[in-house]
């Protein structure tokens, strides 16, 4: 690992001043479950380390209409414990309980797992190219191992996917991510955080150099409460996913018609995958297998896998039809 | 760049550790190679293990992907801190008594997770198998045990004897 300044912010403009005064190389610190791990593997080579870990932005508080806004220092356990994260959006509390191990959700927090990066073994092996990672110098997954890897919206510059389970709980819930920049604060609603690899794969979101995302702010959704977090994944637990659904559902009260959906899938893409074409294809539609089989139908006739990958598009169509039935019965 | 030296202050096991250490140090080095604590195991340094497992500020946490420098000021309690001088924590007497290991490098972290996920079920945290996350209280069956430890693997495979300790202090 290459030496390295470490600073630990008191406030966000301190922390914002003082990544500013460091070079392109210098990183916020969260838990550092992902940072630190890629600084000793030499994808990440930073030379100062601003530490937000100590910065106000550790609680979690409600916004009026039921939504809440939770602090981007918040670890992950804590608010997958909340009990307003539980009752209001059951989506986001499993999901955040879906990934990682205990031991790292009490390190991660709200700000680090969205920013987290890929785990594409190419990306991560520095012997390998990697375009996310050496500009131009080529994707060895297009080839090569990329049973993992995505099956929508990627590029011929790059496959990867994003891990984040977190974050495909907030593209489904629509949250809006709050930054503070050299430029002052704005907001950014998810799913619109991460972007698609086009040309330019070394760039996972729509940040830039000196961002400091300060909370994430969930708006009030009252049907929330009938929604659910499904993983698939290549062990029982303590694995990234192959496939995941968010998913939630407004049935109107005979239980017959669909009045709204939210649906975002993960595992798929290199964003959190919001299923627009499948919300429009469930809205008015009844509650039943068919609707469901048609609106999995809608949004993955926009699938491209790879030579080894395109089980995942069965695995993803099977798994949205599932977790809408079960939300539909609950 | 030049190895970057920091002063840090924090607690373990109980005493005040004061040293100087180059900022890459992570708390697991710290406990290992300079205080001289070697129950916490290196098994993977990327969080992938979690023999590396230890209690910060009474919260289970993997040291290896934790820098020294960012806990300033923590408590941490390691294996070593668990037992109360010959008395053993219940839980290793519960190790002990259900043949919770073969090889024993994993147990370290195993004892440090388990007793957290212990604290953590009784606050009411739900895990990934909870089915009624509204739920005031956890019961810890089987499954909902194996979820909660599956941070720390064990090559030996002692995963019956681990579930039967835990178990065994969860109903206590
Ligand atoms: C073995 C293992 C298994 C895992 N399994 C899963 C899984 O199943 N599902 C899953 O979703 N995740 C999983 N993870 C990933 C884990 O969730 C992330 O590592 C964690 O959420 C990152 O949070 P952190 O606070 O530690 O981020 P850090 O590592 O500290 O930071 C990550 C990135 O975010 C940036 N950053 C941090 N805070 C801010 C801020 N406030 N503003 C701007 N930038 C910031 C950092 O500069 C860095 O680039 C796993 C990790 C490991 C090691
Ligand atoms: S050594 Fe820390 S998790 Fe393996
Ligand atoms: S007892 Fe040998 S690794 Fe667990």
């Amino acid at each position: 690992m290459r030496p390295f300044a470490y600073e630990a912010a008191a406030d966000a403009d301190g922390a914002v001043a003082a990544l500013a005064r460091g070079t392109a190389a210098a990183r916020y610190l969260g838990g550092g479950t992902n940072l630190v791990d890629l600084m000793r593997l030499g994808v990440e080579q930073p030379e100062l380390l601003v530490d937000v870990t100590r910065l106000a932005h550790g609680a979690i508080e409600p916004l009026d209409g039921g939504g809440l806004r939770i602090g981007a220092e918040v670890r992950n356990s804590d608010c997958a414990a909340d009990r307003a994260v539980r009752e209001r959006f059951p989506v986001l509390a499993q999901a955040l309980l879906a990934g990682a191990s205990g031991q790292l959700r009490n390190l991660a927090t709200t700000a680090g797992n969205l920013l987290q990066r890929t785990r594409c073994a190419y990306f991560q092996d520095v012997s390998k190219p990697c375009n996310k990672r050496a500009v131009g110098s080529g994707c060895p997954a297009i080839e090569g191992d990329h049973r993992n890897l995505a099956i929508l919206g990627h590029s011929e510059a790059c496959v990867a996917t994003h891990p984040s389970d977190m974050a495909v709980a907030l593209a489904a819930l629509g949250a809006r991510v709050v930054v503070r920049g050299p430029g002052g604060e704005r907001t950014i609603a998810m799913p619109g955080l991460h972007r698609l690899p086009g040309d330019e794969p070394e760039r996972d979101t729509v940040l830039e150099h000196g961002d400091l995302i300060t909370a994430v702010e969930v708006p009030g959704l009252p049907w929330a409460t009938r929604s659910r977090y499904r993983k698939v994944r290549d062990r029982a637990s303590f694995a990234f996913a192959v496939v995941s659904v968010a998913a939630a559902l407004d049935v109107d009260e005979a239980g017959g018609t669909v009045r709204d959906a939210r649906l975002a899938l993960g595992g798929v893409a290199h964003v959190p995958w919001r299923a627009l074409a499948a919300e429009d294809a469930l809205r008015g539609a009844p509650a039943t297998r068919e609707s469901f089989e048609a609106a999995a139908e809608a949004e993955l006739a926009a699938a491209e896998p790879l030579r080894d990958n395109a089980f995942k598009v069965s695995l993803a169509h099977n798994l949205i039809v599932r977790t809408l039935l079960e939300l539909a019965g609950a | 760049m030049q190895p970057v030296m920091t002063e840090i202050a924090l607690t373990v096991n109980g005493r005040e550790a004061r040293l100087a250490v180059d900022t890459r140090t992570s708390l697991l080095d710290l406990l290992r190679e300079h205080l001289d604590l070697a129950g916490a195991k290196k098994g993977c340094d990327h969080g992938q293990c979690g023999s590396c497992t230890v209690l910060v500020d009474g919260r289970r946490a993997n040291a290896c992907l934790a820098l020294a420098v960012a806990h300033q000021g923590a408590e941490i309690t390691t294996v070593e801190g668990l037992a109360g001088g010959e008395e053993l924590h219940p839980l290793q007497q519960s190790f002990v008594d259900h043949d919770a290991f073969q090889c024993g490098y994993c147990t370290p972290g195993q004892l440090c997770s388990g007793v957290a996920a212990l604290a953590e079920a009784r606050a009411g945290w739900p895990s990934a198998v909870t089915a009624d996350l509204a739920a005031d209280a956890v019961a810890l069956d089987a499954a909902e045990i194996r979820e909660r430890m599956s941070g720390n693997i064990c090559r030996c495979g002692a995963y019956p004897g681990i579930v039967a300790a835990v178990a065994e202090q969860a109903a206590r």
